[in-house]
């Protein structure tokens, strides 16, 4: 039997075995593939770099664990260059899944900066349902669609959350960093926040939704954009800092390469068929 | 009266809440905002309708026995036991040491990643089995496709680094993203809003009624 | 490599590998592992919405609303004290669908949702994907610099012929129909350009779980 015939019928869970080998192979040996940094995601990390220091920046963490790989470390490295630039923190969550895992990396951030207290320094508001109502009751007041905290503190008890004395809507923001896995997500906030009340914007988002935010990106309506675990990976490198989405960059370009493989292959078996049938 | 109530509360909520957009004046605003505070409450009782709606199923298809009501009785007990742990930890429920975080941490967490995961293994099997360039539009689908693929990681710059910046795998996919796709991609992006829009306002015109289902 | 001594650790590599497991064929252990998840997932979302929202914006202000010198009924922009009763009876209603001679009833709770968020839909796709996007897209064709240029005037060929492709009153002949082919390309290049981001995506994850196993469960890291 030829090679092409039997790639032909070759069982699929051999595609499967193939791809998990070369996930796994490079976490094992790392091969530091040298990065390049693009366009969208330095203007994430200047739009970040031109908020004055010492602001109260809002952060909208809408994730949960089953996107944890492209966008913990978007939400772990925007915080750090928050904090470094002694900036203060309100973090938001609008999907079902999302306040455990947001809760716990927020967490990860501080425990590397002693010097920076929840309350103080940063606090998680947690989770609203509502999808864009939440959005836009957010407008009229930030307390006013989250009377407590994800610690069920009153966010109108300035002696236990003393960041939010100066938090009253969306002027309290020069920057609204959106980490979005889909809806609701960057799309709803540049719709509703960006486009009503003109807060600027950038977004860390999924790979799956990336292309679809080009368009404002082009517009200005978002300044930056980091796309899936590569936009990350980026990001880490322009921060000097080597976290997970940059050592999964390997097993990214060794897969991606398996999947360009599996195109052109099934295609040329599929066309030998058809030369074959027609002969 | 059943529909034409309910087709009124849409029209004219809907109404008040696009005036809400273009009126600032408290007379429109503290409404809109009253009325945005009520669906962020009706939706969350919506989702523990949803979680009341698996029990129900699930209960029915225990009791009648049908095929795989063991899977089903799991199903029915863990969403039991996480609810009645979730209710006796207390509005501090979300603090780490509780149990209701255990389960989110070790339970839902990593099930729902691998859940996705499994997606990965598909898309190469599909990428082998079924994407098949017939056409000349499928093969601009395909060539895209591959530059974008191997452009955004840095394998593809890696063996492209011989050449001129401006013929890099990464450089080539960044225009392919910034001028073609995002041209395509704004298109679509208008003509959604502009079906969007009128599809809103045939739900608040109440000529789309599909959201009042039953027969009265 | 040091594997890891927390139960809970353990409990997660374990169900992940039964979920793995349908990768080589359906079987009892997957069953049960997608079975827990959707039990497990439904039970938190029922404790995440009644804590968050239930309790935080509708019980509590209401007890506080109704406690002695709480002033029922003088509610102001934020604050709608007794108010909250309404969006409290019609959540109530929303029940009234399981059971079916009085299920009319949950219509007037899904009314009010449907009439918001039409509401905020409709003005929102107008401003942040129409108007937004028209304004985006007047851009000068020259530039100054003749590879930027050639760009520009691309990209609004790609966007007019695209728009054209999904004009359908008319039908594609002719300039209409040669202008759509154009279009049709651009959205080819697209949804192309969209997959190579959707197969980055779905690796990401599954390179994200195999991280889990091999440093987090195996502590090969």
């Amino acid at each position: 039997m030829g090679l092409l015939s039997r790639l032909e019928k070759l069982d699929r869970r051999w595609l499967y075995a193939i791809l998990a080998a070369l996930v796994i192979g490079p976490m094992v040996r790392p091969l530091y593939f040298p990065l390049e940094v693009s366009a969208p995601v330095r203007g994430f990390y200047d739009a970040i770099r031109q908020v004055p220091d010492g602001s109260t920046v809002l952060m909208a963490c809408d994730y949960d664990p089953s996107t944890r790989p492209e966008m913990v470390p978007m939400t772990m490295t925007a915080m750090r260059q928050l904090f470094d630039k002694h900036c203060k923190v309100v973090v938001t969550v609008l999907w079902n899944g999302g306040p455990g895992i947001v809760d716990q990396t927020l967490r990860r951030v501080a425990s590397e900066y002693p010097d920076k207290r929840y309350g103080v320094d940063w606090v998680n508001l947690g989770y609203k349902a509502g999808y864009e109502a939440v959005m836009v009751l957010m407008g009229q007041g930030i307390a006013n669609a989250f009377p407590v905290d994800y610690g069920n503190h009153r966010t109108n008890d300035y002696v236990a959350l003393p960041i939010m004395q100066n938090v009253r809507d969306y002027s309290s923001f020069p920057l609204l960093v959106s980490i979005s896995a889909g809806y609701p997500g960057t799309k709803e906030w540049v719709q509703q926040v960006n486009s009503r009340f003109h807060i600027p914007m950038i977004s860390g988002s999924t790979a799956v939704q990336a292309p679809e935010f080009y368009p404002y990106l082009q517009s200005g309506q978002i300044r930056g954009l980091l796309g899936g675990m590569a936009g990350a990976a980026e990001y880490e490198k322009l921060r000097n800092e080597r976290g997970s989405a940059t050592r999964g960059m390997d097993a990214q370009s060794l897969a991606h390469v398996f999947v360009a493989l599996c195109i052109l292959l099934g295609n040329l078996v599929q066309w030998r068929k058809r030369r074959g049938v027609a002969a | 009266m059943k529909r034409e109530i309910p087709l009124f509360i849409t029209a004219a909520i809907g109404l008040f809440m696009i005036l809400s957009f273009f009126v600032p004046h408290q007379l429109v605003s503290v409404p809109a905002d009253f009325l945005q505070q009520c669906a962020i409450i009706i939706v969350a009782f919506g989702y523990v309708l949803g979680g009341a709606n698996v029990l129900r199923v699930n209960f029915d298809a225990i009791y009648k026995r049908q095929s795989g009501w063991p899977y089903k009785a799991v199903l029915v007990g863990a969403l039991l036991v996480t609810v009645i742990i979730g209710i006796t930890d207390g509005a501090g429920w979300q603090d780490p040491p509780t149990r209701s975080m255990w389960i989110y941490n070790n339970l839902y967490s990593p099930m729902q990643a691998t859940m996705f995961s499994l997606l990965a293994f598909f898309i190469a099997s599909a990428a082998f089995r079924a994407f098949r360039i017939r056409t000349l539009e499928a093969g601009l689908l395909a060539a895209a496709a591959l530059l974008v693929m191997l452009g955004r990681v840095p394998i593809g710059n890696y063996f492209t680094q011989w050449l001129p910046h401006s013929l890099h795998l990464g450089t080539i996919q960044e225009w392919i993203m910034t001028i073609p796709q995002n041209a395509a991609k704004r298109a679509i992006l208008m003509g959604a809003a502009l079906g969007v829009m009128a599809t809103g306002l045939r739900v608040i015109l109440g000529i789309e009624r599909s959201y009042l289902s039953g027969e009265e | 490599m040091s594997l890891s001594h927390d139960f809970g650790i353990w409990c997660g590599a374990l169900l992940t590998l039964c979920i793995f497991s349908f990768l080589y064929k359906d079987n009892p252990l997957y069953k049960f592992a997608e079975h827990l998840f959707v039990g497990v997932s439904a039970g938190y979302y029922i404790v995440l919405n009644f804590w968050t929202v239930i309790v935080a914006n509708l019980v509590n202000p209401l007890a506080t609303a109704f406690a002695p010198g709480g002033h029922p009924f003088h509610g102001q922009l934020g604050d709608y004290r007794a108010f909250l009763i309404v969006p409290g009876v019609l959540g109530c209603l929303l029940f009234t669908r399981l059971f079916g001679r009085i299920g009319w009833m949950s219509r007037w709770a899904l009314a009010v949702i449907i009439g918001v968020y039409a509401g905020l839909k409709t003005t929102g796709f107008a401003q942040g994907d129409l108007v937004a996007q028209v304004q985006g897209s007047l851009q000068p064709l020259w530039t100054g610099r003749v590879g930027d240029s050639i760009s520009a005037i691309l990209f609004t060929v790609g966007l007019i012929c695209s728009l054209l492709f999904f004009f359908f009153s008319r039908e594609h002949k002719g300039a209409l129909g040669a202008a759509s082919k154009v279009g049709v390309w651009f959205l080819m290049v697209s949804f192309g350009a969209g997959y190579g981001y959707t197969v980055m995506s779905r690796i990401s994850l599954l390179i994200g779980r195999f991280q889990f196993l091999l440093e987090d469960w195996l502590g090969l890291r």
